[in-house]
C-alpha cells in the first residue's frame, strides 16, 4: 500500500485550522450565537394556514395588536408560519394570538404548537450545557490518558474542541437557530469525532510498537493511511443517513441534521489533520508507549 | 476448526434475535383510537348501565364502536372506535350522555396480540411530539414558602415573649435572620431560654452590641432543605390528584430538579382549561360541630371525603373558626403511647382566634372541611343550533375529620384518635393543603397539535427509511457479501434497539428516532473496521480464514474504546439534559450497546456460517480483498 504522506501537509492544515476557528470565535464574538426559544426564552407560535398564508398580513396584525419585536417566518412551506414573540409576554400569550389571526383569516388558522419557556429556564439551560459539554470532554480526556497516554488525551481533546468551535462558529456564522436539539447534535459530534479519532490513535499505538526502524512522522503516516479507507467510509455512511435526516426529517429536526453534517465532516478532517498534529507537536515517540501491555504478542514485537 | 462457532453461540445469537423481534413486534399493530371512562370518585363503578347509555349515545351518533370492556378494578371502561376523526365527537357525546360524575378520555388503546401481551410485550410509548398534548413545567416558588415561615417563627416569638411578659424589640431581617433585642444581659439569656424551648429548629446566636443585648435566631440550611422539599413534594401530589380530573389517559407528573414539576397532558389541546385545573386553589374551613338544638338557619350538612365513610355526613355551625391560610404546617407524627396524630401550627392570629373558639367549647367536636374548586359541565344551544359545554366553577366541600376538641386550642394542637399512620399522614397532607403550599407558576409550556405529531412519525420513519437504504445498498456495493452480512446485522440492531426500548418502557420521541437514525450510520462502523483489517490482511499475503479470524480479533478492542468514549458522553447527555435530549440519549446508548452486539457477534455467525469450516480460496469482501 502506498503511504500517504499526510504529515507533509501538516503545516498548511494547522494553518487552515487556525484560521477557522479564529474565524470561528470571531463571528461568536462580534454576532454571538442566534440563540433559540429553548435558550432566551419567550413565546413561539406554529400554525397551518388553510391557505398560502399572508406574512405582510401576519406582521401588520402582529404590530397593531402590540407585540413589538415579534418575527414571522414560513416554515417549511408556505402554510406553515412561525411566529416567535421575545419575551415579556405570558404564559397564555399563545392562545389569545391564535384566537386573533384567526379573526383576520378566511379560512381555517391549525394550531400546530405552541412553546413557552419562562427567561430563568433559559439561563439555566446554557448553564447546563456547557456544563454537561465540559463534563464530557473532561471524561474522555480522562478515559483516554487511562487508556493510551496523556499525549493522546490532549491530542484528542484538542481535536475535540477544534469541533466544537468551529460547528458553532458555523451556526454563528450563518445565524441558524441554536436550539436545544442542535445542543444534543454537538454533544453527539463529540462522541462521534471521538470515535473517530481513537480509531486513528489505536493504529499509531500498534504501529509504534509494530514498525521498527520508522520516525514518528512515518508511522503517523502509515497509521492515517491504513485507516483512511475506516474513516472515509464510516464518515460516509453516517452522512448519508444524515443527509436523509436533513432532507425528510421535517423543519423541526433540521437544525440538528445540519450540526451533526458539519460537526462530522469537520471532525473527519480533525482526527486525521488536528488530532495527529498535535501529537507531532508534543513529540510523540516510542517510549511514550514503552509502559508493559497486556498483550503478550505486542509485548514481543517490541523487543524482539 | 478455525471460524466456527460452537453450536450454542449460533443458538445464543438467534435466541437473542428472535426475542427481539417477539418485543418489538407489539410497535407493528397499530392501536385503535378509543375513549376511556371513568368515575369522578375513586368509588365509582363503572357497570353495564352506564356502559350502555355510553353505547347508545354512540349508536345514536351513528359512530362505530366495537369491542367494549370493564377492566378487572371495575372502574375502567375502555370503548374502541373505528375511525380516529370521530374521536372528539365521541368524547362529546359521551360525556353529554353520562353527565357529571364521569371522565371520558381519549386513549389510544393498544391492539398488542394476547400471545404477545401475555408475556410483557408491549408497544413504545410516544412522547408529545408525536402523539400531541400538552407539557407544563411548573416552578414552585421555594421562596415563598421559606418567608412564610419565617414570618411564623417571628410572630411565635413575639408571642412566647409577651406571653412572659419579657420586653424587647422582635424584628426579621432581610437576610431572613430574626434578631431579638433586649436592654439587659438576663433578659436576653431568659429569653434565648425561652425561644430554644419553643422553636427548637432555630440555631441562636447571641450578639451583644453597645447597651444592647440580642438573640439571632436563624433557619438553619437543613429546615430550609426540609421547607422546600416539602413544598414541592406536597404540590406534586396536589398536582397529580387534579390531573386525574382532567380526564387524560396516561398523564405524567414528574418532578425535575430541585423545584420543578413537569407535568404531560398528552392528548389534550385546551391549555386554557388544563391551567385553570392545575391551577386551582384548594382551602380549609375549621368549624364546630353544631349542637343538636341548633336552628336550621345557622347549621350545614356536609359529607366526610373519604369513601370509606361516604354516606356519613355532620351538622357543622356555619360559623367559621378559621381558613387554611392559617395553617402553617401540619406533621404526621406519633404521641407518647406510639399513637399516630397529626401535629397541626397556625400563624399567630389563626392561634388566637383557635383559642378564642374552642375555650369555651370543650368536649364539643370540630369540623375540618375540605374545599376544592370543581367544574360543572352545562350545555348551552348556540344560535346556529349547535351545543356548546360551558364548564360551570363550584366549590365541592367535604368533611375530612371532626375530633373532640380536649381542650383550648392555641397555635399548636393535635388531632388524635386516628386509625393508622396512613391515616394521618394523608390528613396532614389535607391540612397543608391550604396556605403552606408554596406558589406554583408555570415557566414552561409546549403544546403539539395532532396533525404535527402524526407528521412528525410519518417524516421520521420517513427518514429511517430511506438512510437504512442509502446505507444498505452502499454496504453490499463496497463488501459484497460481507456488506450482506453486515446489512442483516443492521435490521437486527434495529429490531434489538426497538425491542429494549419497548422492554424498558423508554418513551419515542422525535430526538429518539433522530438517534435511531445516527445509530443506523454508526453502527457499521464495527463492521467497517473489521472488513478494512481483514482486507488488509489478505492484501499482506494472509490466507483467508486466517484473515477473518484476524481481523476480527484485532479490530475488537479499537471498536470496545471507540464505543465506550460514545456511549460516556451519551450518560452525560442522559444525567445532565432534559426531556428531548434524555430521548436521544437513550436510543444512541441502548442502539450503541446493540450495535456492538449485532456488529460483532451477529456478523460472525453470518460470515461462519457462509465460510467457516471450510477451504475458501477468495472472499467476497471487494477492495483489494476481492
Amino acid at each position: 500500500m502506498k503511504v500517504i504522506n499526510f504529515m507533509g501537509w501538516r503545516k498548511l492544515a494547522a494553518l487552515f485550522s487556525i484560521t477557522l476557528v479564529l474565524a470561528s470565535l470571531g463571528s461568536l464574538v462580534v454576532q454571538q450565537l442566534n440563540w433559540g426559544l429553548d435558550f432566551t426564552g419567550g413565546t413561539l407560535l406554529e400554525v397551518h394556514y388553510s391557505d398560502t398564508a399572508d406574512l405582510g398580513g401576519i406582521r401588520q396584525t402582529l404590530a397593531t395588536e402590540g407585540y413589538d419585536g415579534a418575527t414571522v417566518v414560513s416554515f417549511g412551506s408556505d402554510r406553515d408560519v412561525l411566529i416567535r414573540l421575545s419575551h415579556g409576554y405570558s404564559d397564555s400569550e399563545g392562545i389569545v394570538l391564535l384566537g386573533k389571526l384567526q379573526a383576520t383569516f378566511q379560512g381555517e388558522v391549525e394550531l400546530r404548537r405552541i412553546e413557552f419557556v419562562g427567561p430563568q429556564v433559559g439561563d439555566e439551560l446554557r448553564e447546563q450545557g456547557g456544563l454537561a459539554m465540559l463534563l464530557a470532554l473532561g471524561l474522555v480526556m480522562l478515559y483516554i490518558a487511562f487508556r493510551f497516554q496523556l499525549k493522546f488525551a490532549v491530542g484528542a481533546v484538542v481535536a475535540l474542541i477544534h469541533d466544537v468551535i468551529i460547528t458553532l462558529g458555523f451556526f454563528s456564522f450563518t445565524r441558524m437557530e441554536f436550539d436545544l436539539t442542535v445542543l444534543a447534535a454537538l454533544l453527539a459530534v463529540i462522541g462521534y469525532s471521538l470515535n473517530d479519532t481513537i480509531v486513528v490513535f489505536d493504529r499509531i499505538r500498534e504501529n509504534f510498537r509494530k514498525v521498527r526502524r520508522a520516525t514518528p512522522v512515518e508511522i503517523i503516516n502509515i497509521s492515517l493511511t491504513e485507516t483512511l479507507d475506516r474513516t472515509l467510509v464510516t464518515s460516509l455512511t453516517t452522512l448519508l443517513v444524515l443527509v436523509c435526516l436533513a432532507l425528510f426529517g421535517g423543519e423541526m429536526i433540521n437544525g440538528f441534521a445540519i450540526a451533526l453534517i458539519v460537526g462530522i465532516g469537520i471532525g473527519t478532517y480533525s482526527s486525521i489533520y488536528v488530532a495527529a498534529n498535535v501529537l507531532m507537536l508534543l513529540n510523540v515517540s516510542k517510549e511514550d508507549l514503552m509502559i508493559p501491555v497486556k498483550e503478550g504478542a505486542e509485548q514481543e514485537d517490541l523487543n524482539p | 476448526m478455525l471460524n466456527k462457532y460452537p453450536l450454542w453461540k449460533y443458538l445464543l445469537v438467534l435466541a437473542v434475535v428472535l426475542l427481539g423481534l417477539f418485543y418489538a413486534a407489539p410497535n407493528l399493530y397499530t392501536p385503535d383510537p378509543a375513549l376511556q371512562i371513568t368515575g369522578e370518585s375513586s368509588s365509582q363503578l363503572i357497570d353495564d348501565r352506564i356502559l350502555d347509555t355510553a353505547l347508545q349515545a354512540l349508536d345514536e351518533a351513528g359512530i362505530a364502536h366495537f369491542d367494549p370492556a370493564v377492566d378487572a378494578s371495575g372502574r375502567n371502561a375502555l370503548i374502541r372506535l373505528r375511525e380516529a376523526e370521530q374521536q372528539l365527537t365521541a368524547q362529546a357525546r359521551v360525556s353529554r350522555a353520562l353527565g357529571d360524575g364521569f371522565i371520558v378520555a381519549l386513549n389510544l388503546a393498544p391492539t398488542t396480540p394476547a400471545w404477545l401481551s401475555d408475556y410483557g410485550a408491549q408497544p413504545m410509548k410516544l412522547g408529545l411530539d408525536l402523539s400531541g398534548g400538552v407539557h407544563f413545567m411548573l416552578e414552585v416558588d421555594v421562596d415563598s414558602a421559606i418567608e412564610r415561615r419565617l414570618e411564623y417563627y417571628t410572630n411565635a416569638i413575639k408571642r412566647a415573649l409577651r406571653e412572659e411578659r419579657i420586653r424587647g424589640r422582635v424584628s426579621l431581617g432581610q437576610q431572613g435572620q430574626i434578631e431579638a433585642r433586649f436592654n439587659s444581659a438576663e433578659q436576653r439569656d431568659l429569653a434565648r431560654e425561652l425561644i430554644a424551648d419553643s422553636e427548637p429548629q432555630l440555631s441562636l446566636d447571641n450578639v451583644d452590641g453597645d447597651g444592647s443585648w440580642s438573640v439571632v435566631a436563624v433557619m438553619p440550611e437543613q429546615v430550609r432543605k426540609e421547607i422546600a422539599e416539602y413544598s414541592v413534594s406536597q404540590n406534586l401530589t396536589t398536582l397529580r390528584n387534579r390531573v386525574n380530573e382532567l380526564g387524560v389517559s396516561e398523564p405524567l407528573v414528574q418532578r425535575q430538579g430541585q423545584n420543578r414539576i413537569v407535568v404531560e397532558l398528552p392528548g389534550i389541546q385546551d391549555t386554557a382549561e388544563a391551567k385553570r385545573i392545575l391551577g386551582k386553589v384548594a382551602n380549609l374551613e375549621f368549624r364546630l360541630v353544631a349542637n343538636l338544638d341548633a336552628p336550621a338557619a345557622e347549621k350545614q350538612r356536609f359529607e366526610y371525603r373519604s369513601p370509606d365513610r361516604a354516606n356519613a355526613s355532620e351538622w357543622l355551625e356555619r360559623d367559621v373558626i378559621i381558613t387554611g391560610e392559617r395553617v402553617s404546617n401540619a406533621q404526621a407524627s406519633y404521641d407518647q403511647n406510639g399513637q399516630p396524630n397529626v401535629q397541626i401550627s397556625l400563624d399567630s392570629e389563626g392561634g388566637s382566634l383557635m383559642s378564642r373558639a374552642t375555650r369555651n367549647n370543650i368536649k364539643r367536636r370540630m369540623g375540618v372541611l375540605f374545599i376544592e374548586r370543581k367544574f360543572r359541565t352545562r350545555y348551552e344551544m348556540q344560535e346556529d343550533g349547535t351545543e356548546v359545554p360551558v364548564k360551570v366553577p363550584y366549590d365541592e366541600k367535604k368533611l375530612l375529620t371532626a375530633p373532640v376538641i380536649q381542650s383550648a386550642l392555641g397555635a399548636q394542637f393535635q388531632i388524635t384518635g386516628l386509625d393508622s399512620p396512613l391515616e394521618a399522614s394523608e390528613l396532614a397532607l389535607m391540612l397543608r393543603a391550604g396556605a403552606l403550599a408554596a406558589p406554583i407558576s408555570f415557566v414552561e409550556e409546549r403544546t403539539v397539535g395532532p396533525s404535527l405529531g402524526a407528521e412528525n412519525i410519518r417524516m421520521g420513519v420517513k427518514s429511517v427509511q430511506y438512510g437504512l437504504a442509502a446505507v444498505v445498498l452502499f454496504m453490499i456495493v463496497y463488501y459484497r457479501v460481507f456488506g450482506l452480512a453486515a446489512v442483516i446485522a443492521l435490521s437486527a440492531n434495529l429490531v434489538l434497539l426497538v425491542a429494549v426500548m419497548s422492554i424498558m418502557g423508554a418513551t419515542l420521541t422525535l430526538p429518539g428516532i433522530a438517534g435511531i437514525v445516527l445509530t443506523v450510520g454508526m453502527a457499521v462502523d464495527a463492521n467497517v473496521l473489521i472488513f478494512g483489517r481483514i482486507r488488509e490482511e489478505i492484501a499482506s499475503g494472509m490466507a483467508p480464514q486466517m484473515a477473518i479470524h484476524a481481523g476480527y480479533e484485532r479490530a475488537v478492542s479499537t471498536i470496545f474504546d471507540a464505543n465506550i468514549t460514545t456511549l460516556i458522553v451519551a450518560v452525560i447527555l442522559y444525567a445532565v439534559g432534559t426531556g428531548p435530549i434524555k430521548g436521544f440519549a437513550v436510543t444512541l446508548s441502548i442502539g450503541i450497546i446493540t450495535s456492538m452486539f449485532t456488529g460483532i457477534m451477529g456478523t460472525r455467525a453470518i460470515i461462519n456460517l457462509l465460510y467457516g469450516g471450510r477451504k475458501v480460496r477468495k472472499l467476497s469482501i471487494g477492495g483489494r480483498g476481492a
